[in-house]
């Protein structure tokens, strides 16, 4: 292990040094007229624009917009992804019936039914809200199946000898079981999900955080790009690092250094 | 010799005959609903309301639409090889930047320590960012053409190819790191001769996580605006049929690829015992 | 007196899914374990003996033939046997003590009231004060004592171990084996022990019941008059190795043949 004090923080205080690093270079890159501000923007002008919008309804409109997109289709993927992946890793027939549609969904970016989404749905928050429920629910119904299946035979030999019901077996062996998986999947979850608002906001939206940018982008308001892009980077750091607390608690019982 | 009765042969073969009827389920549904065969059939039993049971083909099409219109792009008019062209074009300079950058850069940070820890905090950002999301920057500097989504192809593959990358370095058996030291092998003999080996199946699943998100960008790219492309197809489509032949067109594709991907896997992974499935 | 245990005329036929073909697993086993007797089963590998022990626990039908527990005909697990597996297959995310609260929570037998008498065998196998530990923190040997106080337990009517020791180093298996006497004669219950250690089998055992090769047949039982309790020392008495020599040729003419 790396040794007491300020070393064990090595990884992090490079880590830091060089991002420093990075944001110094590009402020002066700008101030020095290295590249027109226009393309390139810097910290600087971005942490103005940051302020101004602080201030600005309209902002918070959009934040509020993708928002919602992004907390109630990835909820509803949850609700619906979690019991399905559970039911169709159990039921061997309903695997069998339903699995082939599944991989195709999986094959196919979902992003590629936005157009037919839209057309459905139109241009207001339930066609982002389609998007992101697919593209979060997939890989939530193909990790939890991934535990259910991966559910070890000794375990479940040590149910059956305890004459334990099929729901004793399920809620006692399967789902502890399973925990770990369907965390891996809410992860990947997270991000195929805040992708979904962008892909929805960029291509058809009236608000929100991706229609923000692409007005900004059209208007060669390269401040509030970046601004926009850091905000998706933001969260997406945010909601994973939430996950990863979450999933902490339910590790308790793994040995140190499990590789997952 | 022992007899197989039908029900023997069913369980033999049950997973292929449910899945096979489930699917012809679905497809006779999908082509009764654009038909209005349900409307028909349940307007005895629920009068007007029926109605609602048939859908406009604009609307959700049908498989013998989409088979029709399949062969015509395909074969009739030919309309639909220059979008195949272009996206493919664009994916394999995207694809085959990324890989060339990706691959190295993953490897150096798996192998150097000190290098790792200036590449983390980028690579843990722009993995946690929706890379498309730099698309209206793209479009800025470079305009809508092919290297715009060259570009955002790039980017998308690159990300999770260099992190496979540096996982895979970390992985290397440190015993065999010391059988080369001992033998006094020089750096870039040992990196050929006991890195690159072991990585190779952690790159290629890189790879195919790569690959998946490059159809992304494909898509998204061209959704944003251009004149050729699958993706644009799927856009400018106002018949919904040509729009399903795109998405079938982006899955087989996708699917072709991924199976290449893992046949190479199959062939170099010979020497690793079987651990479960690894999909 | 009625014997605990009662397996009579117990055939198991395998059917190979992909040829068809049929295999005789076992072949009309007869045998009986009195009340409070410590019987190990011994045999050449492959000879069955796992099979017959899971079909006593009823984790597999016989093709014919019965189990019969206390005069009363059984084929399916149930509380009045108990098994103990060579893999001691602890749930990883439960404590020690949830561990051996589980057979009892499948019965339905209250949190609180499975916990205080889980915690009674906790002590018994000599884990005391790792009641709140988890699997991962525990060596082979103690897991093995996890899984033996979930047996026990249950208070079953017969226990049934099934190479218990056989993934522990040799010396932690000489220690459980004095330890198991031990906790056996403090819980004296009625056992059936499977095993490949012929001097194991001896020394816990008041008979040793010799199976042939497969398909799996009584060959003979063999009586251990030694007295109890007994110590490892035991394993150099010449007693011992009559008993070793007499077993292993037994073994020796079925296995080379």
């Amino acid at each position: 292990m790396h040794g007491d004090g300020l070393q064990r923080y090595t990884p992090q205080l490079v880590g830091a040094a060089a991002v420093f690093a990075f944001v110094a270079f590009w402020e002066a890159a700008a101030a020095y007229k290295l590249a027109d501000p226009i393309f390139i923007s810097s910290p600087s002008r971005i942490a103005s624009v940051a302020a101004e919008m602080w201030e600005d309804p309209d902002f918070w409109r959009d934040i509020k917009v993708s928002a919602t997109e992004f907390i109630w289709g990835y909820l509803a993927a949850i609700a619906v992804g979690i019991p399905l992946g559970l039911a169709v890793g159990w039921y061997k027939q309903l695997q069998y019936a339903l699995g082939p549609f599944i991989d195709v969904l999986n094959a196919v970016p979902r992003v590629t039914f936005m157009p037919i989404l839209v057309l459905w749905f139109g241009i207001g928050i339930w066609s982002k809200f389609a998007v992101v429920f697919l593209g979060a629910v997939i890989p939530i119904i193909l990790s939890t199946y991934s535990g259910v299946r991966t559910n070890e035979a000794r375990f479940l030999r040590v149910a059956k000898s305890f004459s334990a019901s099929q729901m004793k077996t399920f809620t006692s062996i399967i789902l502890p079981g399973t925990a770990p998986y369907i965390f891996t999947g809410l992860k990947y979850a997270s991000g195929r999900a805040l992708l979904g608002v962008v892909v929805g906001e960029l291509y058809a939206a009236t608000a929100g955080v991706g229609h923000m940018i692409a007005q900004a982008g059209n208007a060669f308001e390269t401040d509030r790009v970046f601004f926009g892009v850091l905000l998706f980077t933001f969260t997406g750091l945010v909601v994973t690092t939430i996950l990863a607390h979450m999933e902490k608690r339910f590790d308790r019982w793994r040995p140190e250094g499990a590789v997952r | 010799m022992s007899s197989r009765s039908i029900t023997d042969i069913y369980q033999h073969n049950e997973r292929a005959v449910i899945g096979a009827g489930a699917f012809a389920a679905f497809l006779v549904l999908w082509e009764g609903f654009s038909r209005g065969w349900w409307a028909m059939l349940f307007e005895p039993l629920l009068g007007e309301s029926a109605r609602a049971l048939a859908i406009k083909p604009i609307f959700i099409s049908s498989p013998t639409g989409v088979a029709q219109q399949a062969w015509t792009m395909f074969a009739v008019t030919g309309e639909i090889w220059p979008h195949i062209a272009q996206s493919g074009a664009q994916l394999i300079v995207g694809l085959g930047a990324a890989i060339l950058i990706g691959v190295p850069l993953g490897l150096a940070a798996g192998r150097y320590r000190t290098f790792s820890y200036i590449l983390d905090p980028f690579l843990s950002a722009l993995n946690a960012t929706p890379q498309v999301a730099f698309l209206p920057l793209f479009v800025m500097w470079i305009g809508t053409g092919f290297w715009m989504r060259v570009l955002i192809i790039f980017l998308l593959a690159v990300i999770p190819i260099t992190m496979n990358a540096l996982a895979a370095v970390r992985t290397v058996d440190p015993r065999l790191l010391k059988v080369a030291s001992s033998f006094g092998a020089s750096e870039l003999h040992t990196f050929r001769t006991v890195i690159a080996p072991s990585a190779l199946p952690f790159i290629l699943s890189g790879m195919r996580l790569a690959v998946g998100r490059s159809m992304i960008g494909i898509i998204v790219a061209e959704l944003y605006g251009s004149a050729t492309g699958i993706g644009i197809m799927i856009n400018m489509a106002g018949d919904s049929d040509k729009v399903f032949v795109g998405v079938l067109v982006i899955v087989i594709a996708g699917l072709l690829m991924s199976e290449a991907l893992r046949a190479i896997e199959r062939r170099y992974d010979g020497w690793r015992p079987v651990i479960g499935d690894n999909t | 007196m009625t014997p605990k245990l009662v397996a009579k005329d117990v055939c198991l036929e395998y059917r190979q899914p992909r040829t068809g073909d049929r295999l005789l697993a076992l072949d009309r086993i007869n045998l009986s374990v009195d009340e409070g007797e410590f019987v190990s089963i011994v045999g050449p590998s492959g000879c069955g003996k796992t099979t017959f022990l899971s079909v006593v626990d009823g984790l597999l039908p016989a093709t014919s033939g019965e189990i019969i527990v206390d005069g009363m005909s059984v084929n399916k697990p149930g509380p009045d046997r108990a098994v103990v597996f060579q893999d001691a297959s602890l749930l990883p995310w439960r404590t020690v003590l949830t561990n051996v609260c589980y057979g009892l929570e499948c019965i339905g037998v209250r949190a609180s009231e499975a916990q205080d008498r889980a915690m009674k065998f906790v002590k018994m196998v000599g884990l005391e004060g790792f009641e709140n530990s988890y699997p991962y923190e525990l060596s082979g040997g103690m897991q093995q004592r996890v899984n033996l106080a979930r047996a026990l337990v249950m208070d079953p009517k017969v226990l049934l171990m099934d190479e218990p020791f056989a993934a522990l180093d040799a010396q932690t298996r000489e220690y459980m084996q004095e330890e198991l006497l031990r906790i056996w004669e403090q819980a004296n219950k009625t056992v059936l022990f499977i095993t490949h250690q012929i001097d194991e089998a001896i020394f816990l055992s008041d008979r040793v019941i010799v199976f042939s090769a497969r398909p799996g047949r009584v060959r003979e039982h063999v009586k251990v008059d030694i007295e109890r309790p007994r110590s490892l020392n035991l394993k150099r008495d010449p007693r011992f190795h009559t008993l070793e020599d007499r077993i292993w040729s037994l073994i020796h003419d079925d296995a080379f043949v």
